[in-house]
């Protein structure tokens, strides 16, 4: 009987994985609360029961082969030692993984281009920009449109589509938020464009999934979304408390170390421009083949990512030529 | 001058841990003992001309899988420090810096420094074995591999004491393993480590590509070849093809930090995101190079103990090659979310698919030659029992994994360590470990004990369900790869906690298996046949361990299996095949010249490191040195005359 | 800059287990095993050239805004050293037309020509390398820069290293005569050496014509 429960034992824990994750609100991957994250979360059921369409026969055929066929003696089950080929069973097994895989592969490129991070969610709402920066070890967000800036925190309104524009002012990281959507790297030299939307009030955790250091596990932060009252009334907040984030101030956070929450009501106009385009010298510059959105032309104004819209909406693509 | 001296050694060793100064302590200790046990026991010169000057496969197979396992104990004990450091939220007992260099290493160590290892063994042990030939094609080349592997991976691992060990991951992505990211000399040595031994691998690959396409014996036609060796032949094509890429990638990196070239930096033009590419593009084919002898493993274990052919040989054969193939083009599935595009992520997405068909056929093929046979549970079949669901759910998050949008949220988190934790202990480290236990006595002439192995099977089975099981789990609830602390209230705890005794149980695995080994030593019982299973291919016809030609007569292959068809034809009344006189066989010589050329490489690699200049020009002047000495040596081959073959023959086969 | 010696020790099996005194019938098959050895190295080294012409042409405008390829490069020398290099790969073939006559002296009189071309490509190479320097482009000046060094200068130590192979195979040859197995390493020598010139033609278009016209 081992054999049989060892054989199990997977699929249990599998099982147990998938019943957990409907009732535990912890598996914040499998509990979105935006367009983006719920398409996620129901392209996951379908791979998995797609695969589990193979998987689950396999692993009985495993027990049941192993168990009916092992060495005991006066066993009854037939023995052909020479049985080594048939086509129609072969082709059956050629067959079934390439069936499963083929509506796997439609059902993958459909979604790939349907949740490509750089298109626009539809909406009638006019989306929020939000110019994402991570650094050694915190991120600093910015509102071009409103002026403002925060380190590791995040308040967004419901139900409006957030532009992320996503750079690095070091080494490489990831722009995480689980129950928002799957992410997307933050690289320097580039500004890579991510859309998400929160459909519910909530406070949702966010990270770096990035490796990128000493203190990269300090990298996480909180994204509240509340309602657009709220979010504006906290924008007057920031705008009125807060202290101005200059460029001194830009300076002091690039030094290693992790952060606290901050805050600030305005900062050094066209400082993401400033991070993005910072280790281009001169024209032949190194980023230009990624395609990525320069930022810097029409770049001078806080407000003026917003104009970024029409150019920059699938502008991800790299063009990794050459390779 | 004293003052001098103290400023040298804080900088040269590394200090401040008390982890690392028991480490120290112990390989201090463990140095002197063993130069004082081979000076007491007089056995400097029996090393030096029994091993290390030895070109001979099967010693060489030996002093690989010894490396190898040593290698796996310092990657299982990184393993279990990291686990404890996770049992707990917020817990200090790793400094974050310490933390990120344990599972750099860990990384480093298990897939270069014990799985690399493992497979060259049992490729040296077994294939010139199985295809009927007296050594590898090129056995001095053969030994500078080990050599340079050998070096190499003890430059990785002087890191450890000395400079500082390299901590940005085990691909070291730039810029933060430029100098701009990694200023110390972990980074440096990295590089060195796997340099050296790189090429060491490369040239292994060569040399049995060379061995089983020119060397099998005669009669043995490609389609007549037992499966592990197909297995062999499509790893080592892949390694031809991917192990340039490294090689490459890694000298550019070493240029950009020591010369100031600008690759992969982020100021000057560089391009941090080809190197992405260019790792990944040997990093991909890497697991197909170490999982698809593992699968070769399977199918001659599952074949030899369900007393039946293997099913589908040419399904087999033709899957092994397409794994091989579609491997190069799958790269870019391990960035997915660096925003390439739609289209470039959905044709990496089906390529990656596509490598699902061949590998779900063979797992059909393998249980169609259980079905209707008569399988017996020895030690190496547990293995691969055991494989088989472990392999096919690691596969199916693989898939999972592979579909390119639901990708952006199994990136970098725990899902995705528990997934390749899962093929490559469930596929590569199971299959390795039944091919250790199956071909064991025919590398040393005995048994290992059967009970002990089938604890430490237990153990490592459930261990392994134990600890990664909950990784999956905690992936979806957000956990990120490398995290070297969590907080209280992301509700991590209890599924790390269970991950941690898993890890640990494994741990307790290992031990009984060392215990097991030293037990089989110490009850140590002569095989007695060379038939130690009743196998099927050519290394059980020859006695136990093999003679140092292997086969005294080359032998005339008929059949697929030879081995069993023969012994089937003797039972069933026909005669045995009539014996050729014997001739003298041809051997090469043993030589010094790779384990030297190798000590020097570790010297330039050294020198490299600390950038001394005098120890840069003495290393690659002796690589030189040895290259000419070897170009200029006409005698490097012998004789075994024939009265002296018979003497060995007549000892062997006398005990039978 | 060890990268060239490193790939050569890939070869060091091809050529430099050596096999000498007894006359067997296993000669053959040794001899042509380790040349077969050696066109699977050149398989590897066709990708090592491969990756370095993938990442010049990825990093081919990158120049930061320093000097580009077309400023400062001038076509007039890289076009003798070709010149000089295409004409040694007729002149190694020579050389193997001799060894197969069996005219040592004739073999070592060739040999020596298409080292004494090398040499001569390799001054010119060096020469050039300082005239850039000179200029103001180094390896360290910008992403173009370090990928132009890189690439030319590994085809460079790989025709270094085959010099130094050559003069050692001269050696060999003038004190051995030509048997089975001075025969293969020639042989190898002349299939690597034309082997480094494919590989010059694709560096002299890619680099100098693509990028510098």
């Amino acid at each position: 009987m081992r054999p049989f429960i060892r054989m199990l034992t997977p699929v249990l824990f599998v099982l147990m994985a998938l019943t957990l994750s409907g009732c535990g609100e912890q598996f914040i991957v499998l509990d979105p609360k935006g367009p983006i994250g719920e398409s996620q979360k129901d392209l996951i059921y379908i791979s998995t029961i797609l695969c589990a369409i193979v998987i689950v026969p396999v692993l009985i055929l495993t027990a049941v082969i192993v168990w009916r066929y092992r060495d005991k003696p006066g066993s009854k089950a037939s023995y052909k030692p020479n049985w080594e080929h048939s086509t129609k069973l072969e082709i059956t097994w050629w067959g079934i993984p390439i069936v499963i895989i083929l509506i796997l592969a439609i059902v993958t490129v459909r979604y790939t281009h349907m949740l490509e991070p750089s298109k626009a969610l539809a909406s009638d709402k006019k989306p929020i920009t939000i110019q994402v920066t991570s650094m050694d070890w915190k991120w600093l967000f910015k509102y071009p449109e409103e002026g403002i800036a925060t380190v590791n925190y995040i308040k967004i309104p419901e139900d409006v589509p957030v532009k992320f524009q996503l750079t690095s002012d070091t080494a490489m990281n990831s722009f995480w938020i689980p129950q928002l959507g799957g992410q997307l790297y933050s690289m320097s030299g580039m500004a890579m464009t991510l859309h998400l939307q929160a459909d519910e009030q909530g406070s949702y955790f966010g990270s770096g999934a990035n490796f990128n250091g000493r203190d990269f596990a300090q990298m996480t932060f909180t994204v509240d979304a509340t309602s657009e009252e709220e979010y504006k009334s906290w924008i007057e907040e920031v705008k009125s408390t807060s202290p101005a984030l200059t460029m001194e101030g830009y300076e002091k956070l690039t030094e290693p170390g992790s952060s606290e929450v901050m805050l600030f009501s305005s900062f050094p106009v066209g400082l993401f421009e400033k991070i993005v385009t910072q280790y281009i010298n001169g024209d032949g510059g190194a980023h230009q083949q990624h395609g990525s959105e320069p930022a810097s032309e029409d770049a001078d104004t806080a407000d003026s990512a917003a104009a970024n819209d029409e150019s920059g909406t699938d502008n991800n693509a790299h063009h990794h030529g050459g390779h | 001058m004293l003052d001098k001296i103290k400023e040298f050694a804080s900088e040269f060793f590394v200090t401040g841990d008390p982890l690392i100064l028991g480490a120290q302590v112990s390989i201090a200790l463990s140095l002197v003992a063993i130069i004082f046990t081979l000076t007491f026991f007089k056995k400097w010169k029996w090393l030096w001309t029994e091993w290390l000057t030895s070109v001979d496969h099967k010693k060489i197979g030996i002093m690989y899988i010894i490396a190898s396992i040593l290698m796996l104990f310092r990657g299982g004990v990184d393993a279990l420090l990291m686990r404890v450091q996770l049992a707990a939220p917020e817990l200090e007992f790793l400094h974050p810096e310490h933390y990120n260099q344990i599972f750099t290493t860990h990384g480093v160590i298990m897939i270069l420094f014990m799985a690399m290892p493992l497979m060259f063994g049992l490729f040296n042990i077994v294939v010139p074995l199985q295809i009927g030939a007296r050594d590898v094609a090129f056995p001095f080349l053969n030994s500078l591999s080990f050599w340079m592997f050998f070096f190499g991976a003890m430059l990785f691992n002087v890191s450890f004491i000395i400079g500082g060990s390299p901590d940005a991951g085990w691909l070291a992505y730039p810029p933060l393993s430029e100098l701009s990211g990694s200023p110390g000399l972990g980074q440096d040595f990295y590089i060195w480590g796997i340099q050296i031994s790189g090429i060491g691998s490369l040239a292994t690959g060569i040399n049995f590509v060379v061995t089983i396409l020119k060397m099998r014996a005669p009669g043995m036609k490609l389609m007549q070849m037992p499966m592990f060796v197909w297995s062999v032949l499509s790893s080592c094509i892949t390694i031809m093809f991917a192990f340039p890429i490294l090689t490459v990638t890694l000298f550019l990196l070493f240029l950009d930090r020591y010369l100031g070239a600008h690759f992969f930096t982020l100021d000057g033009g560089g391009n941090p995101m080809m190197y992405i590419n260019l790792i990944w593009m040997w990093g991909h084919p890497e697991v197909y190079i170490v999982i698809l002898p593992a699968f070769g493993i399977f199918s001659e274990v599952v074949s030899a103990f369900s007393k039946k052919k293997l099913f589908g040989y040419k399904s087999m054969v033709f899957a092994l090659m397409s794994i091989s193939f579609f491997s190069f083009f799958t790269w870019a599935h391990h960035f997915f979310t660096m925003g390439s595009g739609a289209n470039v992520n959905a044709f990496f997405a089906l390529t990656t698919m596509l490598i699902a068909i061949p590998t779900g056929v063979k797992v059909f093929n393998w249980l169609f030659t259980m079905y209707r046979g008569r399988i017996k549970f020895t030690t190496p079949m547990m293995w691969t029992v055991a494989f088989i669901p472990c392999f096919v759910v690691g596969g199916m998050t693989g898939v999972l994994l592979s579909v390119a949008p639901a990708d952006f949220q199994f990136h970098n988190s725990y899902f995705l360590i528990a997934h390749f934790h899962q093929v490559l202990i469930g596929g590569v480290v199971f299959g390795y470990f039944a091919g250790l236990y199956y071909w064991w006595p025919k590398m040393f002439g005995f048994r290992l004990h059967e009970g002990l192995g089938k604890w430490a099977f237990w153990f490592w089975n459930i261990g392994f369900y134990v600890c990664f099981m909950p990784q999956y789990a905690l992936g979806l609830m957000g956990m990120t790869r490398r995290v070297n602390e969590y907080d209280f209230d992301m509700g991590w705890q209890p599924l790390n906690v269970i991950s941690t005794v898993g890890a640990f149980l494994m741990g307790l695995a290992f031990i009984f298996q060392v215990w097991q080994i030293a037990h089989s030593i110490k009850f140590y019982k002569k095989e007695k046949d060379g038939d130690a299973w009743d196998g099927r291919t050519l290394e059980w016809s020859i006695p136990s361990p093999a003679p140092l030609y292997n086969f005294a007569r080359l032998p005339q292959v008929t059949h697929q299996d030879d081995w069993w068809e023969e012994k089937q034809r003797i039972a069933a009344g026909g005669a045995p095949k009539p014996l050729a006189p014997l001739e003298p066989i041809h051997m090469p010589k043993n030589s010094g010249i790779p384990f030297i050329m190798s000590v020097c490489w570790f010297t330039a690699g050294f020198g490299f490191v600390w950038d001394w200049k005098w120890m840069i020009v003495t290393g690659l002047a002796g690589v030189a040195v040895c290259m000419l000495a070897r170009s200029f040596s006409y005698d490097t081959d012998y004789y075994i005359p024939v009265d002296e073959i018979e003497r060995t023959e007549a000892a062997l086969r006398g005990t039978k | 800059m060890a990268h060239a010696v490193t790939a050569h020790t890939g070869a060091h099996g091809g050529h430099g287990a050596g096999h000498g005194g007894g006359h067997h019938d296993d000669h053959h098959d040794q001899e042509s095993m380790k040349q077969f050895g050696f066109w699977l190295f050149l398989i590897t080294d066709v990708i090592l050239f491969g990756t370095l012409f993938a990442t010049f042409v990825v990093l081919r405008l990158n120049t930061d805004g320093g000097p580009t390829g077309a400023e400062l490069i001038e076509l007039n020398g890289i076009i003798i050293s070709t010149f000089l290099l295409l004409t040694s790969s007729f002149t190694s073939g020579v050389a193997v037309l001799e060894m197969h006559k069996g005219n040592k002296r004739g073999l070592i009189l060739w040999l020596a020509i298409t080292a004494l071309l090398g040499a001569s490509f390799i001054y010119l190479e060096v020469t050039e390398f300082i005239h850039l320097v000179h200029e103001g482009a180094n390896i360290g000046t910008s992403a173009y820069w370090s990928a132009f060094f890189t690439l030319v200068g590994t085809h460079g130590l790989h025709v270094s290293v085959g010099l130094v192979w050559m003069v050692a195979l001269m050696l060999q040859i003038s004190r051995r005569g030509i048997t089975p197995v001075t025969k293969r390493k020639v042989n190898i020598i002349s299939l690597y050496w034309h082997f480094l010139d494919v590989v010059w033609i694709f560096v002299f278009t890619i680099v100098y014509l693509m990028g510098v016209m």
